[in-house]
C-alpha cells in the first residue's frame, strides 16, 4: 500500500496541498480527481519522489518514501505520465526494454527478456516489436508505454516490497475507444497480480465506471476520500467544479451529466 | 525480440577493418609514398634496436604513424563527445563544443599566437596545447558556472544550453579582436588552427590524447544505458532509475576532457562530433551501447579519410583539415539524411 501522511506542499505563500492524509490499497484501482489546479499532479510528484513535500511524509508498504535511494524505487515502482515523445528513433522492443532497466546492469537477462515479451502481449504490442516507435500513432505509442512500465513491475520484487504503478493522466489525450481498452486491462492487471495502482483521472466517468476507491482533492485540500458512491455526491461535485451534476444509477453503474 | 539487439551486431568489425584499411592508405600515400614494404622494415628495425633507418622509414615511424594514430584518437573523441552530449542534452543538433570547450581552446591559442611572441611566454613546445587546453577548461567551467539556478542550484539542460551559446560568441569574438590586432603571420595561424590541424602529430601527443581518449571512451560506455534512459524524457529516465543530476555531472566531465585535450593539440575540428551519431543512427539505430563504442571507430575513420585527402588535394601543400571534414561530410550527411526516413 501506499500511505501518505499530512502532506503539505507550498511555494512561497501558495499552498499548494494542504494536509493530505490518504491510502491506497492494493488490488483496488485508485483514482484521484479534482478540478485544474487542485494540487492532483503535485500529490501525485510527492508520491513519486520528484519533489519533497514540506511536511508529511509518504510510506511505500513498510518503508519511508525518503529513506529509499531513485534505484531501488525505480525495481519496485512503474510511473507513466502523458504525451511521451522520444529524443531519438528506436524501436518498440528497445522501449519496451528501458523498464527493465532497474533490473540489470549492461545485458538483459532471460527473464527480462520474458517480462518485455509478456507485458507486450498483454497490451498487443508484440507485433509491432520491431517497428520504429515514431511511426507509431498515439494510441499506439501509449500501449508501448503502458507495456513498458507494466514490464518495469513485472515479478514480484525479491524483498516483499510490493509494486506500484502511478498513473499521471495517462489517458488524457486519448481517444474513448483506448480509455476504455486500458482501463479493462488494468483491472485485468489488478486480477492478475498484487500491484497498488494509483491514477489520476479527468474523466468523472470513468472514475465512476472504473474506480474501487476515489480521492477527491479540491483548492489543495482533500474533499473526500472513498467509494465512488461516497465521493462523487452532488455536493462534492458542485463543490469542487462549481457545476450542478445529475447523477443517474443504472444496474450498479453511475453516470454523470452537466448542463 | 532477438531481432532487436542483433541488428546492431556486425557494424563494429566492419568499421573496424574499414578503419584499419583507411589507416593504411593514410599511411602509404602523401608527398612521399610508402610502401607496406618500408612499414615492415621500419617496425623490424625499430624492434630489434637496430639504428639508420632510411628516410621513406623515417618519415613513416616520425611523421605519417603517428599522425594516423591521432587522427583515430581525435576523430574518436570529438565523435564520442557529439554522442554523450546529444543523449545528454536529448537534442540532435548539439555538438561536443557547444558547452564551451571549443571556443575556450580557440581563445586560448589564439591569446597564445596573439601575444606569446610580445610578452615572451613560450614555456616550450607544449605552450601552445596548454593555452587551449587551459582556455577550454576555463570557458567550460565558465559556462557551468553561469548555468547553475540562483534559487535552486539546479541547472536545466536548456540553459546550459543556451549559457553555451552565448559564451561561444563572446569567446569567438574574443578570438576575432585577436586576431585583428595581431600582425599578419599571427592572424594567419589563428584562423589555421581553427581550422584545425594535425601537421604537428608526434608521439608524445598521441600518448596524451591516447590515455584521455581511451579512459574516457570505457567510463562513458558505464553510462550508455543511463543515457538511453534520457531518451523518453528526464523525469522518465529517473522513474527508471537514473540519477540525472550525478549522471549529467560526469557525462559533461567525460565531455569535457576528451574535447579539450584532443582539440588542444590539432585546434578546432567541427562537425565530426556532430555527423558521426547520426551517421550511425540512421545506418542502425539510437541505442547509446552501440553508438558511443561505434562513434569512436567511425570518429576515427572520417577523420583519417580527411586527413588523406587534405593532404593529397593540393600536393605537395596541406589544406586544413577542417575543410575537408565538411567537404567529406557534408554530401554523405545528407543522402543519408534524405535517403532513409530518419525525423524526429
Amino acid at each position: 500500500m501506499i500511505q501518505t501522511q499530512n502532506i503539505t506542499y507550498t511555494i512561497g505563500d501558495k499552498i499548494i496541498l494542504d494536509d493530505i492524509s490518504v491510502t491506497f490499497n492494493p488490488g483496488n484501482l485508485n483514482l484521484i480527481i479534482g478540478p485544474n489546479g487542485a494540487g492532483k499532479s503535485t500529490l501525485v510528484k510527492v508520491i513519486c519522489n520528484q519533489i519533497k513535500a514540506k511536511e508529511g511524509w509518504v510510506q511505500y508498504g513498510s518503508e519511508n518514501l525518503a529513506d529509499m535511494t531513485v534505484s531501488q524505487l525505480a525495481k519496485i515502482r512503474a510511473v507513466l505520465s502523458q504525451n511521451i515523445e522520444l529524443a531519438f528513433p528506436l524501436q518498440v522492443s528497445e522501449v519496451v526494454m528501458m523498464g527493465r532497466y532497474p533490473h540489470f546492469s549492461v545485458k538483459p537477462t532471460e527473464k527480462d527478456k520474458t517480462a518485455c515479451e509478456e507485458a507486450m502481449r498483454f497490451f498487443d504490442v508484440w507485433e509491432m516489436a520491431n517497428r520504429d516507435y515514431m511511426t507509431l500513432s498515439g494510441g499506439e505509442k501509449q500501449r508501448v508505454h503502458f507495456a513498458r512500465v507494466v514490464a518495469q513491475i513485472w515479478y514480484p520484487p525479491e524483498n516483499n516490497m510490493g509494486r506500484y504503478l502511478v498513473l499521471d493522466e495517462p489517458l488524457t489525450f486519448l481517444d474513448v475507444h483506448y480509455q476504455f481498452h486500458f482501463m479493462h486491462k488494468l483491472l485485468e492487471l489488478l486480477n492478475q497480480k498484487d500491484i497498488v495502482v494509483v491514477g489520476v483521472v479527468h474523466d468523472l466517468n470513468l472514475a465512476a465506471k472504473f474506480a474501487d476507491h476515489i480521492v477527491l482533492l479540491d483548492h489543495g485540500k482533500l474533499l473526500a476520500a472513498g467509494s465512488k458512491e461516497e465521493v462523487l455526491t452532488k455536493e462534492n461535485i458542485k463543490t469542487a467544479y462549481r457545476l450542478e451534476p445529475i447523477i443517474h444509477s443504472e444496474k450498479e453503474s453511475m453516470y454523470l451529466f452537466f448542463e | 525480440m532477438e531481432k532487436a539487439s542483433s541488428r546492431y551486431k556486425g557494424i563494429f568489425p566492419v568499421l573496424s577493418v574499414v578503419l584499419l584499411i583507411i589507416v593504411l592508405l593514410s599511411i602509404r600515400y602523401g608527398a612521399v609514398s610508402i610502401t607496406l614494404e618500408d612499414m615492415v622494415s621500419a617496425f623490424q628495425k625499430h624492434l630489434s634496436g637496430e639504428q639508420g633507418l632510411n628516410l621513406t622509414e623515417r618519415i613513416f615511424m616520425e611523421i605519417r604513424l603517428p599522425r594516423a594514430i591521432l587522427c583515430i584518437f581525435v576523430g574518436a573523441s570529438l565523435a564520442v563527445g557529439g554522442a554523450l552530449l546529444q543523449a545528454l542534452f536529448r537534442n540532435p543538433i548539439v555538438e561536443p563544443g557547444l558547452v564551451g570547450t571549443s571556443c575556450g581552446a580557440a581563445f586560448g591559442a589564439a591569446l597564445y599566437f596573439a601575444l606569446g611572441a610580445t610578452f615572451n611566454f613560450n614555456v616550450g613546445e607544449y605552450t601552445l596545447p596548454l593555452a587551449a587546453c587551459l582556455g577550454a577548461i576555463c570557458s567550460t567551467a565558465l559556462v557551468f558556472f553561469l548555468s547553475q539556478s540562483k534559487q535552486t542550484g539546479k541547472s536545466s539542460v536548456v540553459t546550459l544550453l543556451l549559457v553555451g551559446i552565448a559564451i561561444n560568441a563572446l569567446f569567438l569574438s574574443g578570438v576575432g579582436f585577436l586576431s585583428y590586432i595581431a600582425r599578419d603571420p599571427q592572424a594567419r595561424s589563428i584562423i589555421f588552427w581553427n581550422l584545425g590541424t594535425l601537421s604537428g602529430a608526434n608521439w608524445p601527443a598521441v600518448i596524451i590524447v591516447g590515455i584521455s581518449t581511451i579512459t574516457c571512451l570505457v567510463i562513458s560506455l558505464r553510462y550508455a544505458k543511463h543515457l538511453n534512459a534520457l531518451m523518453i524524457g528526464e523525469e522518465e529516465a529517473q522513474f527508471i532509475g537514473v540519477n540525472l543530476k550525478s549522471l549529467k555531472w560526469k557525462i559533461l566531465l567525460i565531455n569535457v576532457i576528451m574535447v579539450a585535450v584532443a582539440t588542444a593539440f590539432v585546434g578546432v575540428i567541427s562537425f565530426v562530433g556532430l555527423i558521426v551519431p547520426h551517421l550511425l543512427r540512421i545506418l542502425k539505430g539510437s541505442d547509446n551501447r552501440f553508438l558511443i563504442l561505434n562513434s569512436a571507430v567511425l570518429g576515427g575513420v572520417l577523420l583519417c579519410l580527411a586527413d588523406l585527402l587534405s593532404r593529397m588535394l593540393l600536393r605537395p601543400a596541406e589544406l586544413p583539415i577542417g575543410i575537408v571534414t565538411s567537404v567529406v561530410g557534408v554530401p554523405i550527411f545528407i543522402i543519408l539524411l534524405r535517403k532513409k526516413n530518419y525525423f524526429f
